[in-house]
């Protein structure tokens, strides 16, 4: 069931984006930057943990998770350390994927040439 | 004259395909999210890991797989067929980071590989901290951690 929920929710989203490319001519860019504002905005009500539990990677994999992360992992650090730990808090959750994405992506253009 | 011309323009301009678009974004942004999900139940089965860390090496491994495609020059293909459904995920955010780097290694690896990976997923880190920031400055103020 929960693949079903992960089919759906996650392409809703990125229907969603397509709809907005096609319809205002905005470029990936725009997009994911203002899908990752949405998740910050949703997960400040709680709704995007909801969508999580309800959807597993569906909610996950998407960009909005991204910002959804950043929040929480600010609001965690801020439990025991106050306002200083919004700032200290910021990248705990999402570290993984944005040192993974600065390894790779500096490996895969050493050893690669650039096509085209 | 110029009513004219923009007339002219309207009738003839492609209308984006909607409807045709949605669905290839949807259906290959959901089979992304089915195999995301797939692999986390796997790292959770298999490695015995918790949820949590299952689902930080499902990210890993799809930013893994995106970078390696965009260095084959593949994910080219998939990034122009399936739209939003290649650069909503956490897939696009990699790819947008490899292209910008693969880009650049003619200018060197400071300024060409180093900096200049984050000229298109640059904005997605600056808008995400910038709103979290707030975001959360107020929900502290008001509601507490």
């Amino acid at each position: 069931m929960i693949y079903l929920n992960a089919f759906l929710v996650a392409g809703v989203i990125c229907g969603i984006g397509q709809f907005l490319v096609d319809r205002f001519k905005l470029t990936p860019g725009h997009i994911t930057s203002w899908f990752v504002v949405a998740g910050v905005v949703l997960d400040s009500f709680n709704l995007y943990d909801k969508l999580i539990q309800f959807s597993g990677a569906g909610a996950l994999v998407p960009i909005t998770s991204f910002g959804h992360s950043l929040l929480h992992g600010a609001l965690a650090r801020s439990e025991d350390l106050g306002l200083l730990g919004i700032g200290m808090g910021m990248f705990d959750i999402t570290a993984s994927g944005i040192t993974a994405a600065i390894i790779f992506s500096f490996l895969v253009a050493l050893i690669f040439k650039p096509k085209g | 004259m110029n009513k004219d011309y923009s007339d002219i323009i309207k009738r003839n301009a492609l209308k984006p395909k909607y409807l045709k678009n949605f669905i290839i974004a949807f259906v290959t942004g959901g089979l992304i999210g089915i195999f995301g999900q797939g692999l986390a139940d796997i790292y959770v089965n298999l490695l015995d890991l918790s949820r949590d860390a299952a689902n930080s090496l499902m990210s890993v491994t799809l930013i893994l797989i995106s970078a390696l495609l965009t260095g084959f020059g593949v994910w080219d293909y998939f990034g122009a067929f399936a739209g939003a459904g290649a650069f909503v995920p956490i897939t696009g955010f990699a790819n947008a980071m490899t292209s910008a780097a693969l880009e650049g290694k003619s200018e060197g690896i400071t300024l060409g590989i180093g900096s200049g990976m984050f000229k298109l997923a640059g904005s997605v880190i600056a808008f995400g901290c910038a709103s979290a920031y707030i975001v959360g400055i107020l929900r502290y103020i008001f509601f507490g951690a």
